[in-house]
């Protein structure tokens, strides 16, 4: 989908031709860069240097969970309330916020799955310099200094962390207007266009009135900004760290760059028509969270803030070339590396999450103890979804469906972009294009097929719509500065948005998902929210002014939340309707930290170019560092037509990132799969194919995600943390542990150099069987058909060879076992199965561990206690790296033996048992002799 | 553990009167069921491998090229085979055995499912029996139609030849006709411009004359003027007062200027300023109007500011004005068109203003004898011209006859009917219409303008039925997508008559049109019903 330009496009032709001038990239014009974002360049302004704040040991409390303290600026003698907790599984909360605030400041609700349950804080020392307080683990303490006021987190004799220690902590606190006495406004403008006499008043005045601080205007957009200056800010410096990771939303590396040069990281969800590549630029959503990383440790600051929020990097050897460090290390004059971070937010207060890992794992755990893990989709979300805005009508549906069928290619959802929709009016249908949606939703489910239609949240304003009559009438839009609602311009006009973060309202929005209110809808559609940042064509930024208020707050200090809420509500309603039983599937554009919790994301409007491919890979693992694992990428990209290889590198490539979904923009020819010639259907088919044959092991990996947090699609380094080769890889990824996938994305390759990790480890080429060891980097010659795909040497991976239609088809179908030996001769693996849609999962499932060794490979019960109950069987092992057996005896729970046939590939070391035949669901063993 | 299957089918074939059972594996056509021979080594069909009997269809892929699994979903790419008694038999990949989904209408290929399939295979085989009869109906009468359109097409090409040479025998009569009239025209008008000339060169001398009179008249007035102090001179002083005067207009008027323009001396009486006001006549402006301000040229251009609520490009109302702009450039385009087609009418609008800035008033009418040239020589003209037209228009219908008869109609042009035929469809939003050979277009309903969606391009078919698709292309431009551009499917049917649209990709439709100009000759219609039946 699209920014409000695209879609507009038929107007926009003179438009175009003179703003884009040839080019083709986002217009940076209409975003602000720090310098024009008031309380970033204000905060920016103040550098390194000693901090006014100064602790009051004093003031000083220690109850059983939390420590506070006072904390004074010896600058205005304004007090601020440090509060400090150590939370279970070795995190440490900081929040500071105004002792006494003229009023209440924004602290961000339901992002935090519940109150973090505390642990004791022990003091251990303490004398007028400051206090040492026991985190319990290994040695962990933390150490208050209180003049100047800093905070290092130390274990043993070393700091994992410091804040504060760059004098960089500010906050402004509310204070009055000083000029509110004089009434006429003119007056008071005029006043501050003086620069002269705006000098003088500074000068007079203990605190700087600046530029921006109680009015701020972007192009033409004022923002009012009633309660003055409110930012907050604070600096991190994390000894020995070189790689730091995380705060999406960015199309940029996965490793996070120094922004010394140029503009913070910004975080501020926006819709951005048409992004540029590889800057820090803020895009739809944003997870203030950000991961350090060296070969020792792995540590995360969350920073729970929803308001417009800059990251600063800077690091000490960030300019020096390999050889300038190693030469620091053989003279051994080298400071240590370091990283200083430091965070600008504009409203609300300092509420920061140190996690203290150590290891990367650890550190996910963490961060999902506090936001929860990644919802557990239906297996189908786990397939291939065909979009496009749009498919035109009925008709359109029934045909690209059948030409899935035409073309055995199996696919799961199809996607009705807005079109869709009566006029813009979502959980409605265009009365002529849908007539009878019911119908249409009736044929897919008799394919076992599903289908998305979108719904945003811009509310069309037009009084012959139920949906704007009742946000009216309960009074659930959001507020604009003089309390009327607010209305802003989007896909039908002049449309309202819905209050999001009232709990009535979203409570009432899931009721609108109910099959009796959105008429036509039945078990089998799900729901697209896009738009969700929010969009609003004519607002600031294209999004929502500041001052527009949701009840007490601005829209300043939530507006990275907005899109959390509606997936929220939305993903409620899913489950509602269903009475509880069905698992929903959402997907959003928006999203702050804890969106994991309600369904899948996607990198909005990306283009059919062979950049926008790459960076697919780094966008959605750094979504997966900080707990969003559903991510991908629009395949094909959305605006502009990819050439045929583009299209077919890109399905291969999608084929391998979780969320798997084509999409078009409305002015685009058509790319459905078989449009490109046999040769391409074929190329296109066999990608598809390999993610179904796959399906097994993406669930499980979906079923960890939601259990443990860990990502399901990682980096490299998070499971060879030690190997600094690993660290800035971003052009190849794994999937679990078991898979690493190196997807072509050059024109025209040739091949592709691949790192495979692990120094005693080997990987398995899994088209080919053969085997390469690890800790190198190994030259892979490709073709139009490669798809570069190992797997780890050590472990198992279930497959479904039987591809069908759609996955619900192939639920019954046998498992086929791949058997991946290491250097010891030794495997493990899991299976899990359940009914793919269900909440029963909770209860009802089969989880196995499968593991070879000594020969015997076997398969045991995880979860004793669930109840499931499969068809599925077990119809083929294959291990790789094995020798020939002269026998393979098969060993069943219920005591029955008996003699596999096998093939032995002795060229490529290849075992195929045939046929064993036993229920995936039981114990059993296998013996080769 | 896997459940038990029958690898076996029983059917029951109905041969005219008697029934035989053919036993062979599940999912094996009857083509090939000599290589499934029971308790025999079964070969893989590509000779891979042979394999023992009972792992035909025993659930697990043996053979490479799947055949040793036709009846079961074990192997990746191979095909079952629905016999579909009483329909038409076919193959499905066997990835659709026993997925839940009625695949064959005689219901095999769910025998192990739970699906609750019903067997449709009589009542489709009804169903295309009937749709094919029907077709056939359609295909005959249409085809009977189709000749009766060659004939036409025929009778139509003679006459448009016949009429293609009688056009040339007038053409060539026309053009002799011009240039007879030409030589007319030409003798006519060499007396009209010499008695015109003379006309008009008395008229430019009087006029002269009139102008030097009036000269010395308003010098008279203007001396007096100058003279301010009444002493009958005018002088250096005196001429600085009209600043408007000064010569080189650099906004000082210097006595040194002003002596040069009195001829080098202080002051002249009003016989030397005789020459003094030929060089300052054009300057001069009047004390009794000198004080009228010049009107002050008010900018009519407007300079559009932003909308107050929005500074962004994309918002519409800065936008949808450039597309008026567009309309209106277009409209003025077609204005000069227009001009251009007038451009016999003399250009009457200049002479008007010439008229008007006149003020020695009007050239006196022709005297007879010229009027007289005039009109024999303007009949001469109007002759001409008249038979040049007529020349022209003949040309005209030559070149289109050409193209007519030049025209791909079809094999035997049988599609020559639909020549500036035009058909229309009408949707909930749009009306579509299609002139064959010509353009196919798009108009709103309610209102609006008509889009082009493609001119006449090619015959775009399959090489082997090359007249069964039309494109139209390089219609109205998308925004940053193609031309707009149509395909037409044409297919049999008795009436000519456009029945659907579409859009399957933006900008480039697809519309089905029904013609008797593509109907087949129809086989034999009982082989029609029975040639594709196994049995």
């Amino acid at each position: 989908m699209a920014t409000f330009t695209e879609r507009m496009a038929p107007v926009l032709v003179l438009w175009l031709a003179v703003s884009l001038s040839g080019t083709w990239a986002v217009d940076k014009g209409n975003f602000k860069t720090c310098d024009q974002s008031s309380f970033c360049k204000r905060q920016r302004a103040l550098k390194p240097g000693e901090s006014p704040y100064r602790a009051l040991l004093e003031t000083m409390e220690l109850t059983n969970t939390r420590l506070t303290l006072q904390l004074i600026n010896d600058n205005n003698k304004v007090r601020l309330l440090l509060e400090l907790y150590r939370l279970q599984g070795n995190i440490t909360r900081v929040k500071i916020n105004e002792l006494k605030p003229l009023k209440l400041r924004y602290e961000v609700p339901d992002v935090l799955i519940r109150d973090p349950p505390t642990e004791p804080l022990s003091l251990l020392s303490q004398d007028e310099n400051g206090v040492v307080l026991s985190l319990g683990a290994e040695s962990q303490r933390v150490i208050v200094s209180a003049r100047p006021f800093r905070l290092d987190i130390m274990e043993g004799r070393e700091v994992l962390m410091s804040l504060n220690s760059r004098g960089l902590l500010a906050f402004e606190h509310l204070r009055m207007r000083k000029d509110t006495s004089q009434a006429d406004p003119e007056a008071e403008k005029k006043e501050e266009t003086d620069p002269a006499k705006q000098a003088e008043t500074a000068k007079e005045e203990e605190e700087k009135v600046e530029d921006g601080m109680w009015e701020e205007t972007f192009k033409s957009h004022s923002d009012s900004k009633p309660n003055g200056p409110s930012a907050v800010s604070l600096d991190f410096s994390l000894p020995g760290v070189e790689h730091v990771y995380g705060i999406p939303e960015h199309a940029d590396t996965l490793r996070l760059k120094t922004t010394e040069n140029g503009d913070p990281y910004r975080l501020y969800n926006l819709d951005v028509f048409q992004y540029e590549l590889y800057n820090p630029m803020a895009l739809y959503g944003a997870v203030p969270v950000m991961l350090a990383h060296n070969a020792q440790r792995t540590t995360g600051i969350f920073w729970l803030n929803a308001a417009e929020t800059w990251v600063d990097i800077s690091s000490n050897t960030a300019g020096k070339t390999v050889f300038g460090k190693m030469l620091d290390y053989v003279q051994g004059s080298s400071e240590t590396p370091q990283t200083d971070v430091r965070w600008i937010s504009e409203s609300g207060i300092i509420d920061v999450f140190i996690m203290l890992g150590p290891t990367p794992k650890d550190v996910f755990a963490q961060y999902a103890s506090l936001t929860g893990t990644q919802a557990f989709p239906p297996l189908a979300a786990v397939g291939y979804h065909q979009c496009r805005w749009n498919y035109n009508d009925q008709e359109d549906v029934t045909s690209v469906d059948a030409g899935f069928d035409e073309h055995d290619i199996p696919y799961d959802y199809i996607w009705l972009d807005i079109e869709h929709t009566d006029g813009k009016r979502y959980f409605t249908w265009d009365p002529h294009k849908f007539a009878s949606p019911k119908e249409m939703l009736q044929g897919l489910m008799d394919k076992k097929r599903k289908m998305v239609a979108i719904v945003d949240p811009h509310i069309k304003v037009d009084t012959n719509y139920k949906i704007h009559n009742e946000i009216r009438s309960r009074s659930f839009y959001i507020k604009n500065k003089d309390g009327g609602d607010y209305e802003g311009w989007c896909w039908p006009g002049s449309a309202g948005y819905p209050d999001f973060t009232r709990a009535d309202m979203r409570d009432w929005w899931a009721s609108m998902f109910a099959y009796d209110q959105y008429e036509g809808s039945m078990e089998n559609l799900y729901t697209w929210n896009d738009m969700n940042e929010p969009s609003v064509f004519n607002g600031p930024e294209v999004t929502m002014h500041k001052d527009a208020l949701h009840g007490a707050w601005e829209h300043r200090d939530v507006h990275n939340l907005y899109g959390f809420y509606v997936q929220m509500a939305t993903a409620e309603g899913l489950i509602q309707r269903s009475g509880g039983v069905e698992r929903p599937f959402v997907l959003t554009r928006a999203f702050f930290a804890g969106s994991q919790r309600y369904g899948a994301v996607w990198t909005g409007d990306n283009a059919a170019e062979w950049d926008h491919l790459k960076v697919s890979i780094p966008m959605c693992l750094s979504l997966g560092l900080v707990g969003i694992s559903f991510c991908g990428a629009d395949v094909g990209g959305f605006f502009k037509s990819p050439s045929t290889e583009l299209l077919v590198r890109w399905y291969q490539t999608g084929a391998y990132q979780p969320f798997f979904r084509a999409h078009a923009h409305l002015d685009t020819p058509r790319r459905e799969p078989w449009l490109f010639g046999p040769e391409n259907t074929a190329l296109i088919r066999e990608a598809v194919r390999q993610r179904y044959t796959l399906l097994p092991y993406w669930y499980q990996q979906f079923y960890h995600a939601h259990r443990t947090g860990q990502p399901i699609m990682r980096p490299l380094w998070v499971e060879y943390p030690e190997d600094p080769a690993t660290f800035a890889l971003d052009d190849e990824f794994l999937i679990g542990r078991d898979l690493l996938v190196h997807p072509v994305t050059e024109e025209g390759a040739r091949g592709v150099t691949a790192y495979l990790p692990g120094k005693d480890e080997v990987w398995f080429d899994v088209h080919t069987f053969q085997k390469h060891n690890g800790a190198q980097n190994l030259y892979i010659p490709v073709t139009i058909s490669s798809i570069p795909v190992f797997q780890r040497g050590g472990s198992i991976i279930p497959r479904k060879i039987r591809v069908r239609r759609s996955s619900s088809c192939m639920m019954h179908d046998p498992y086929t076992l791949y058997v991946a030996l290491n250097p010891q001769r030794t495997a493990e693996g899991e299976l899990y199965i359940d009914d793919g849609h269900t909440f029963n999962y909770e209860k009802e499932f089969i989880h196995r561990r499968l593991s070879f060794a000594n020969n015997l490979l076997s398969s045991v019960n995880l979860a004793p206690d669930a109840q499931f109950s499969t068809r599925s069987w077990i119809e083929r092992i294959v291990i790789l790296g094995a020798s020939k057996p002269s026998k393979v005896i098969l060993k069943t729970d219920d005591g029955q033996e008996s003699q596999l046939e096998f093939d032995f590939d002795s060229s490529m070391s290849v075992l195929t048992l045939r046929k064993p035949g036993m229920n995936a669901g039981v114990d059993w063993n296998v013996m080769l002799q | 553990m896997m459940t038990c299957q029958t690898p076996y089918i029983l059917l029951l074939l109905c041969v005219g009167v008697s029934a035989v059972e053919v036993q062979r594996p599940r999912g094996v056509p009857l083509s090939k069921r000599q290589f499934y021979e029971e308790n025999k080594p079964f070969t893989c069909l590509d000779g891979s491998r042979t394999i023992p009997f009972d792992r035909v269809n025993d659930d697990y892929c043996d053979c490479q090229d799947s055949s040793d699994e036709p009846g079961t979903a074990a192997c990746p790419n191979g095909s079952f085979h629905c016999t579909n008694a009483g329909f038409r038999p076919g193959f499905i990949p066997s990835s659709r055995i026993n997925d839940g989904i009625c695949d064959c209408c005689d219901t095999t290929d769910e025998y192990n499912s739970g699906a609750a399939c019903q067997n449709t295979c009589r009542e489709m085989g009804r169903k295309e029996r009937e749709s094919l009869q029907k077709m056939a109906e359609i295909t005959k009468e249409g085809f009977l139609l189709k000749q009766q359109l060659i004939q036409e097409a025929k009778r139509g090409l003679e006459d448009k030849k016949a009429k293609h040479s009688d056009v040339q025998i007038s053409k060539k009569d026309l053009e002799n006709m011009v240039e007879a009239l030409r030589t007319v025209k030409e003798t006519a008008e060499q007396p009209e411009k010499e008695a015109k000339e003379r006309h008009l060169k008395a008229w430019e001398d009087q006029k002269a004359v009139i102008q030097m009179e009036k000269d010395k008249a308003r010098m008279t007035e203007v001396f007096p003027e100058l003279d301010d102090d009444a002493d009958g001179f005018v002088s250096v002083a005196e001429l600085l007062s009209h600043s408007e005067l000064d010569p080189d207009s650099d906004g000082s008027f210097t006595e040194a200027e002003a002596q040069g323009l009195l001829g080098g001396v202080d002051q002249v009486d009003a016989v030397t300023f005789e020459s003094v006001w030929n060089n300052i006549k054009e300057k001069y402006i009047s004390e009794s109007n000198a004080d009228t301000p010049a009107p002050v040229e008010t900018p009519t251009e407007e300079i559009r500011e932003p909308a107050s609520d929005n500074d962004s490009e994309q918002y519409p109302e800065d936008d949808i004005p450039d597309e008026e702009e567009e309309e209106e450039e277009e409209e003025e385009e077609e204005d000069d068109d227009q001009d251009e087609g007038d451009y016999k009418s003399p250009p009457t609008t200049q002479t008007q203003e010439k008229k008007d800035d006149d003020d020695e008033g009007t050239m006196p009418p022709y005297e007879q004898e010229t009027q007289n040239l005039i009109d024999a020589a303007q009949k001469a003209r109007d002759a001409f011209d008249e038979t040049e037209k007529a020349l022209r228009e003949v040309d005209d219908q030559i070149k289109n006859l050409e193209k007519e008869i030049s025209f791909d109609f079809g094999p035997s042009a049988e599609f020559a009917y639909l020549y500036s035929q035009c058909y229309e469809l009408t949707t909930s939003e749009y009306t579509y219409r299609l002139c064959p050979f010509n353009r196919v277009s798009q108009k709103p309903k309610f209102g609006g303008s008509e889009t082009n969606l493609g001119t006449w391009g090619h015959w775009a078919g399959p090489e082997d039925n090359i007249y069964s698709l039309m494109k139209y292309e390089h219609g109205t431009g998308c925004w940053q997508g193609p031309n707009r551009s149509t395909m037409i499917k044409v297919t049999c049917g008795k009436e000519t008559v456009l029945v659907s649209t579409s859009e399957p990709s933006r900008c480039e439709y697809l519309m089905e049109f029904i013609s008797p100009a593509v109907c087949q000759e129809p086989p034999n219609p009982d082989s029609a019903l029975h040639g594709h039946e196994e049995l």
